[in-house]
């Protein structure tokens, strides 16, 4: 099919986008790998289990139902279940590959003239002593087994790791009746003081869910690490113990929590693969951007926490942003800022706080020293930490690209997206973002397939007033979009 | 920080090339040192393939360092064998029409005469080497010599086993030459080594290294995308291509060219490659490149078309107008010596050429006649472009 705007990822970033661009009369195609919109934040249980309302803050409910109903009233067109692989240059505009639902079989094209990216975060969790073990579970994957399924994944849960997500996990798995041990947090909360001013918008969610942890008992051990998780099958209880300023285990502060889930997340990082693919700049692990939201590629736009992690508040001001200004650009003029003004405004606002809240959650200083040499790292691969170490001190690795080609990790299925972060502190350097020209695994029969019908523009499908804009052309040929080339041999 | 050094031989480049270099040389009683402005295989050792060919090669010299490389690979498998993952497991060329098999049977019949295993396999036998072959195949040759290394973990491995002063994060900026004209080390960026002897293994690169010793060498990059497949259990048993790879290597073209060539690896995954084009460093996803890859690999198997790809990835080989590496001394800077451009097969030839280098710094009679891949083979270049 053909649009003027393709987004991809129907989170807070990408419906508001659409919304915006739509109501501008720009034909948009609003794609996302899920069967239903909402993204992470929004994420609700499958219309087929009859769920009460979750439970969520006051101010979330509202905003999702004016999104949801402005959805319906629009003319977006919702492609459900199509899971971006690839977002291909062409001489006449942009070509979403995808493929559709659950077994990610068949192919569906989407040709455009511009291409929105709002694909979100994914979490990082870092490796230690039994975290393979069945019963431990990532803090957004508990998340989303609340939201979706409403089922819980455990009685007596710890949650650990750090930042700011922890505090909405422990408080929602509270609420659906698990007995939650203890909320183990690396970091220092009580460091957020220092930042309060940039935190202001931020704070009455968070008191709302430190309100909830204490209505339910929830024990918070700050600047505490789960050392190892315990069990032969299945998880039976952890270590926990405190940290010094360092980060180095303080001695004799071991105790032992007894508990069948642990919920563990170390943070978030964005979503780059299909930017990456089509060449868009990053800035340190996020797709960068300009006022306007836009890549350095023409043609592509990226929003939400693609462009860093800062909350769906902040995803929801710069998908407004990007959408109005997709929408000018597509029809050949320049877009106003001074008509998104308040939504810069909360963009500017909810950027300083989330560099606040990052200052203060990071992993501990001293965390690779506790992960042994017989801990798995890259779990698609299964190689441990010895291994990693081994290509470091005697091998010469010394990034993290070079561990994997010495050790396999992150050649598996999930392509390093899990234990990318793990294996560059191992080597001892800072991650680097590793290039996945396919954001999906795609059969070799699709990617086979003849492509013929994409190539001349179909002038009837254009609707009127939205003729090809001159000022900011999508996907103009450079060299990489040339078959071949003639050297000069 | 800087730091002066001497050693007897500074080798610049730690890719496979580099590191064959070092290892010959170090066991032929020679101080080195081997300096990368990258880590280990960073370079098109760690962005290529790891197959070790003799069945690709016409007669020539090529083929001659070619069967030299497979039996020096043969005794570093002795020692290091699990190690890289080095695995004897053949070559089988097929031919899908009567016309390539006779072309094919023709050629195995030349490599034949020139030392190359090389038998005959018709079509109704392609299926006990090859059981998920397609049907229909005119016929093929199997080439029992060819074999397969993981390339990053062989020229990790090669360094190590070498016991090489290994820099590596260090680039070198230019080669030191004295009054008389001769090579006296090469200043990098963090400090001068001191050697009599430089070894140019600085991969497509070279070009550029050349320059820095105010010399020219004319390589030039050749870009080539791999499809890599999810983890498979054993299904292919060699590396198996089509008969018009052969054209393909040899040919003079800059247009895109794919030949299906397919093979599985101990970790499980199948390879799929390798494209090639020439369109300067350039690292951006060729979606007409990696298509025709699926295309061309699900004309041999069409198990693989449900198969799933996990990535794909480009590398540079390193090549000279003729196809053929330059491997030797150089006349114009004395001291100096090349070990480039072997395009793709620099894997294959890695042995090979680190034993030429290292009888030419002992003061050694070579094993092969080095003439055709003289240095300075090439009319003086009027500073052209290498994109
Ligand atoms: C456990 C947890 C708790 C949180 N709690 C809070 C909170 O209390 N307050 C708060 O402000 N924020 C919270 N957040 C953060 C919030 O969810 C995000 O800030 C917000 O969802 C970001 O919006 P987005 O639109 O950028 O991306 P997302 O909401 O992540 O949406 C991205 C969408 O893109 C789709 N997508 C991605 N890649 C592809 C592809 N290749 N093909 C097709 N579709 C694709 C995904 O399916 C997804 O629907 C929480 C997050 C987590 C994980
Ligand atoms: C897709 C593809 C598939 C291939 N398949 C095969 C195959 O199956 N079999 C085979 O035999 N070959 C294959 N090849 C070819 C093979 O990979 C190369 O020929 C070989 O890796 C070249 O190795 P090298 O050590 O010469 O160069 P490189 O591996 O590129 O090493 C050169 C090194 O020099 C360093 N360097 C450069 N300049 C400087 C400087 N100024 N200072 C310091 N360091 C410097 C670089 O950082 C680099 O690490 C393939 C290549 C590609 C791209």
């Amino acid at each position: 099919m053909r649009t003027d705007l393709a987004v991809i990822g129907a989170g807070p970033a990408g419906l508001a986008a659409s919304l915006a661009a739509s109501a501008r009369g720009v034909r948009v195609a609003l794609l996302d790998a899920e069967p239903e919109p909402g993204g992470q934040y929004y994420r609700r249980p499958a219309a087929g289990l009859r769920a009460r309302r979750p439970r969520a803050p006051h101010g979330r409910w509202r905003t999702w139902t004016r999104l949801r109903d402005g959805l319906a009233a629009s003319s977006v067109r919702r492609l459900a279940d199509h899971h971006v692989w690839c977002v291909e240059r062409r001489p006449d505009g942009l070509t979403v590959h995808a493929l559709l639902g659950p077994e990610q079989e068949q192919p569906a094209e989407v040709h455009a003239r511009a291409v929105l990216l709002a694909t979100g975060g994914h979490e990082v969790v870092l490796p230690f002593p039994g975290w393979t073990l069945p019963g431990v579970v990532t803090a957004g994957g508990a998340q989303a087994m609340l939201k979706g399924g409403l089922v819980v994944p455990g009685r007596t849960a710890v949650v650990a790791g750090t930042g700011p997500l922890l505090l909405p996990v422990a408080a929602g798995l509270a609420a659906a009746g698990v007995s939650v041990a203890a909320l183990v947090e690396s970091a220092d909360p009580r460091r957020l003081v220092r930042y309060a001013g940039p935190l202001v918008g931020k704070l009455p969610e968070g008191a709302g869910y430190a309100a909830g942890l204490l209505r339910h008992r929830v024990p918070f051990l700050a600047r505490h690490t789960v050392v190892r998780a315990h069990g032969d099958e299945r998880l039976t209880g952890v270590t926990v113990a405190a940290l010094d300023a360092h980060g180095r285990l303080r001695p004799g502060t071991e105790r032992h929590l007894p508990c069948d889930a642990l919920a563990v997340g170390h943070g978030m990082l964005p979503h780059t693969d299909l930017a990456e693919g089509l060449g868009c700049r990053l800035d340190g692990p996020a797709v960068a951007v300009d006022g306007e939201q836009r890549t350095d590629v023409p043609g592509v736009w990226a929003a939400g926490e693609a462009t860093g992690i800062g909350g769906a508040a902040l995803a929801l001001a710069e998908g407004h942003i990007a959408g109005r200004s997709a929408a000018a650009r597509l029809r050949g003029t320049a877009p106003d800022p001074g008509a998104w003004a308040p939504a810069a405004r909360a963009r500017a606002r909810l950027r300083a706080s989330a560099s606040a809240l990052d200052a203060v959650y990071a992993p501990p200083g001293r965390w690779t020293d506790r992960v042994t040499d017989d801990t798995v790292v890259c779990r698609c691969e299964e190689v441990d930490a010895g291994a990693v170490r081994a290509a470091v001190a005697g091998l010469g690795a010394g990034d993290p690209r070079t561990v994997k080609l010495l050790t396999r990790a992150g050649m598996g299925w999930c392509q390093g997206r899990m234990c990318g972060p793990a294996v560059a502190a191992l080597a001892g350097c800072a991650p680097t973002p590793s290039r996945r020209p396919f954001a999906r695994p795609v059969p070799l029969g699709v990617l086979a397939r003849p492509h013929a019908d994409t190539a001349g523009p179909h002038p009837t499908d254009h609707p009127a007033g939205t003729g090809p804009s001159t000022d900011h052309p999508a996907g103009t040929g450079r060299p990489a979009d040339r078959p071949t080339e003639r050297g000069p041999s | 920080m800087s730091e002066s050094l001497t050693c007897d031989v500074v080798v610049v480049g730690a890719g496979m090339t580099g590191a064959a270099c070092a290892l010959y040389a170090a066991r032929a009683g020679l101080g080195v040192t081997v300096v990368d402005r990258g880590p280990v295989a960073g370079g098109t050792t760690g962005a290529g393939e790891g197959n070790l060919l003799v069945s690709d090669k016409a007669p020539g010299p090529e083929l001659d360092l070619a069967l030299l490389s497979h039996r020096l690979w043969a005794e570093v498998a002795q020692e290091l064998g699990g190690a890289v993952e080095y695995e004897p497991k053949g070559g089988l060329v097929v031919a899908e029409t009567p016309g390539a098999l006779d072309a094919l049977r023709r050629f195995a019949a030349g490599q034949r005469a020139n030392g190359v295993t090389a038998a005959p396999v018709p079509a109704d036998r392609l299926r006990d080497l090859e059981p998920r072959l397609r049907d229909g195949l005119a016929g093929g040759v199997h080439y029992p010599q060819d074999a397969q290394v993981m390339p990053a973990l062989a020229a990790a491995h090669l360094l190590r086993a070498s016991g090489a002063r290994l820099l590596t994060g260090r680039e070198v900026t230019g080669v030191l030459r004295g009054t008389d004209g001769a090579v006296r080390g090469v200043r990098t960026d963090r400090g001068d080594l001191h050697a009599p002897a430089v070894v140019n293994a600085a991969g497509p690169w070279g070009g550029e290294l050349a320059a820095r010793a105010g010399v020219s060498l004319p390589v030039l990059p050749r870009r080539g995308f791999v499809l890599v497949t999810e983890p498979l259990p054993p299904r292919i048993r060699h590396k198996v291509y089509a008969a018009d790879y052969v054209t393909d290597v040899a040919s003079d073209s800059a247009a895109l060219r794919t030949s299906p060539v397919v093979e599985g690896t101990a970790a499980g995954p199948v390879l799929i490659g390798a494209s090639r084009e020439r369109v300067g460093f350039d690292r951006s996803v060729s979606l007409p490149a990696v298509r025709a890859l699926a295309a061309g690999a699900i004309r041999m198997f069409p198990f693989l078309s449900g198969v799933r790809a996990v990535r794909t990835y480009a590398g540079f080989r390193p090549y000279l107008p003729d196809h053929l590496p330059a491997i030797g001394p150089d006349p114009r800077a004395p001291g100096l010596l090349h070990a480039c451009g072997h395009e793709g097969a620099g894997i294959g030839l890695a042995t090979g050429t680190g034993r030429l280098i290292a009888r030419v710094l002992t003061g050694q009679a070579p094993e092969l006649d080095l003439t055709p891949f003289r240095p300075d083979r090439f009319p003086p270049t009027s500073g052209e472009a290498e994109r």
